[in-house]
């Protein structure tokens, strides 16, 4: 480990103002070797931190989000990436990774509640649909049976994270009272209970097999579905609905990690891996495992709000156990318990279907129209299905895991330790 | 006569028709090293699961600082100022041994989770003054090296000392240990003897001690309690103990029958 402390050479210079906050453990390393770690102090000279990415010279900077520089690079080149993509992608193509950014951020609320806190929930689909139907009752248009008040998105957008959440809230004094499997079941019940739910409450959802439009994109009064031109460019719909999936996806995912290495985190994987450990630390269970409920919730509402309006219209019987093991499987194949895993596991879940469809001409066993064993979407079922279970047995931390070890791998190459 | 820090009184726990623990009374004064002796199922780790709220007694009463903690959940009690190492290691082996301390820190920590979301400078001043605090704990216990490692991949002896370290790391002002030494050699057992002392005279904590290792226990403790099917067989100084006709009944023929006459030649 190339850590250090902040060198204790200068520690005289501010000592004494350090000593009147002198803590009970520090008494327990007998002198005061005050390691300072205000932002600024204790900085290392440059030249000898230049070539040394995991050296880190505050405590400040160790625990920051993009603690490495390389990390900093990284990020800023994938964004900038992203912004441009959809000027250059055809419409189709950008559809399809918007999409693939609502469902991440449904999978980062999930990787909250099962990742991190350890409660696994197949109940998510319909937290989804109650963001869908707030949104499309908050800023949808009325139709002949359906509601739709026609208010601004930002406002639907909120209130598809509060309305989930409350209901998770709801919820939460069951769910937190059984474990495992147990849980997986009641959520279950919950997802085909809220499926006859919204199959006979027609004003809200259109009713069984007709559905409704999602809300109508208009945000802080500009209508999304409008081209604007911004000097040179020319935002045509589908750039605006993906910058906004893009923007709230980034703000979302943020978010999560910095919960995640926060004291509320640290609970979450606690109340996870031992629960009456972590009570005797001092964790208070319920209240923890109520929040990683109602946060989850309130992500995946979010997300089922704006997948309404890219996908334009919803039904009842969409929001089913299928989708519930999607996001299962986006969030196992991207890595339990890490956000930017979450990101790619999304990525994979929503495209592989799309690859598979352009390399169908090339498999012979997969039929295109007639021959062949098993069609594209079976393959595609086949596929997930061995992968969730591969990564399960072989890498629990995902394709972020294998990533790692590829990064660690070359790190100490040509040495095999 | 000082008030004491601890009570318990006629505390009795059944499982069924199991007696666990059957009117014990014992109390820890401020800054005392208070161990608890006892054969295998005697009901030692039933007692500290009473005081820290993971079992709940059916009769009797036990106080902290006055007040009593029966019907409190174990979080409450932990945040009174009782923090307690378990018998059989129970770190969060996923997490960093940095991140398993700084769960000790919990109770001491205020930012809510919509602050923390947004990394506002109340979350950041409080993660960085709880990581200076661990860090006096990390140095302390030498564990500066491993100090980013996952806890799963750390031998068992370092885990003991982790698990020390985030008991300290709750500031607490009663701590339990159970079984600080179990499975240790002799070189281990040396250091983890030195911390516990040095615990004792830096910070003048109350500590209760259950351990099997006698020598460890008549080195160190003030008072020694000896409880044997659930009852309390005695209660006195070491010497006292160790000439208790009773104890002497209830070791013999027990494995641990040698070990404490040995420790019985080296008083002499
Ligand atoms: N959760 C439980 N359910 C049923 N019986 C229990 C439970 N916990 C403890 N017991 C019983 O209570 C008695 C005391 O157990 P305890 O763990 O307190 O013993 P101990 O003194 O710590 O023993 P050791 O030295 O082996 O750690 C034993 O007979 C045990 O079987
Ligand atoms: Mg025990």
């Amino acid at each position: 480990m190339t850590t250090v402390a902040p060198d204790s050479n200068r520690a005289t210079q501010d000592g004494a103002q350090h000593g009147a906050e002198r803590s009970s453990t520090s008494r327990l390393t007998g002198q005061s070797r005050a390691l300072r770690s205000g932002p600024g102090r204790g900085k290392a000279l440059r030249s000898a931190t230049r070539g040394r990415p995991r050296l880190f010279t505050s405590y400040d900077q160790d625990s920051a989000l993009l603690n490495t520089s390389a990390k900093r690079w990284w990020t800023l080149a994938a964004i900038s990436i992203f912004l441009v993509l959809p000027f250059w992608l055809t419409r189709d193509l950008s559809h399809l990774l918007s999409v693939a950014m609502v469902m991440a951020i449904a999978g980062v609320g999930l990787n909250l509640l099962t990742g991190y806190a350890g409660q696994i929930s197949l109940g998510h689909p319909f937290f989804m649909a109650l963001g869908a139907y707030t949104g499309a009752v908050v800023a949808g248009v009325p139709g002949s049976i359906v509601i739709g008040w026609e208010f601004d998105l930002s406002i639907a957008l909120v209130l598809a994270a509060v309305i989930p959440g409350l209901v998770g809230l709801v919820v939460a004094p069951l769910a937190t009272r059984v474990r495992g499997l147990y849980l997986a079941v009641l959520t279950l019940g919950l997802l085909m209970l809220g499926e006859q739910l919204f199959k006979q409450w027609a004003s809200v959802t259109g009713g069984s097999g007709v559905g409704r439009a999602g809300a109508v994109p208009v945000l802080f009064g500009n209508d999304l579905e409008r081209t604007y031109a911004v000097g040179p460019l020319l935002i045509a719909p589908h750039v605006s609905l993906y910058l906004l999936c893009l923007t709230l996806l980034v703000v979302l995912a943020v978010a999560a990690r910095n919960l995640a290495r926060s004291r509320t985190g640290r609970a979450f994987a606690a109340v996870r891996d031992r629960d009456i450990a972590a009570e005797v630390m001092g964790v208070n269970l319920l209240r923890t495992k109520t929040l990683a409920f109602v946060l989850s919730s309130a992500y995946a509402g979010v997300a089922g709000c704006l997948f309404a309006i890219l996908i334009g219209r919803v039904a009842p019987e969409q929001w089913n156990i299928l989708m519930a093991i999607n996001l299962l499987a986006i969030v196992v194949i991207g890595g339990v318990a890490t956000i930017s895993g979450t990101l790619i596991g999304a990525a994979f879940v929503v495209l592989l279907p799309r690859i598979l469809e352009w390399l169908a001409p090339w498999l012979p066993f997969v039929s295109t129209g007639s021959g062949g064993l098993i069609t594209v979407f079976q393959l595609e079922s086949i596929l997930f299905g061995a992968l969730i279970v591969l990564f399960l047995i072989l890498e629990p931390r995902g394709l972020f895991g294998l990533w790692h070890r590829v990064r660690t791998y070359f790190a100490t190459w040509p040495f095999s330790y | 006569m000082t008030t004491p820090l601890l009570t318990a009184e006629g505390i009795a726990l059944r499982f069924g028709g199991n007696v666990a623990l059957d009117d014990v009374s014992f109390d820890v004064r401020p800054g005392e090293l208070f161990a608890i002796i006892g054969p295998n199922g005697a009901g030692k780790t039933s007692t500290f699961n009473c005081i820290s709220g993971v079992y709940r007694p059916q009769s009797g009463d036990i106080t902290f600082r006055g007040a009593s903690l029966l019907g409190q959940r174990p979080d409450r009690i932990a945040a009174q100022g009782i923090a307690r190492t378990f018998q059989n290691i129970e770190l969060f082996d996923n997490l960093s041994v940095l991140e398993n301390l700084l769960l000790g820190r919990h109770h001491l920590m205020r930012a809510p989770w919509w602050q923390a979301m947004a990394w506002q400078p109340g979350t950041r001043r409080e993660e960085r003054a709880a990581r200076l605090e661990i860090e006096h704990l990390i140095e302390f216990l030498d564990l500066t090296s491993v100090r980013r490692h996952p806890v799963g991949i750390l031998p068992y002896g370092i885990k003991k000392r982790i698990e020390l370290g985030r008991a300290l790391a709750m500031q607490p002002e009663l701590l339990l240990l159970d079984e600080p030494v179990a499975g240790m050699n002799a070189e281990e057992t040396e250091d983890m003897a030195r911390f516990i002392l040095d615990i004792r005279t830096e910070l003048g904590l109350a500590m209760v001690m259950v351990e099997h290792d006698m020598r460890l226990v008549m080195d160190l403790a003030d008072r020694v309690m000896v409880i044997d099917f659930g009852r309390r067989i005695a209660l006195g100084t070491p010497q006292e103990v160790q000439r208790d006709p009773a104890v002497i009944a209830a070791y013999l023929g027990g494995a641990t029958d040698e070990v404490l006459e040995s420790a019985h030649q080296e008083q002499r």
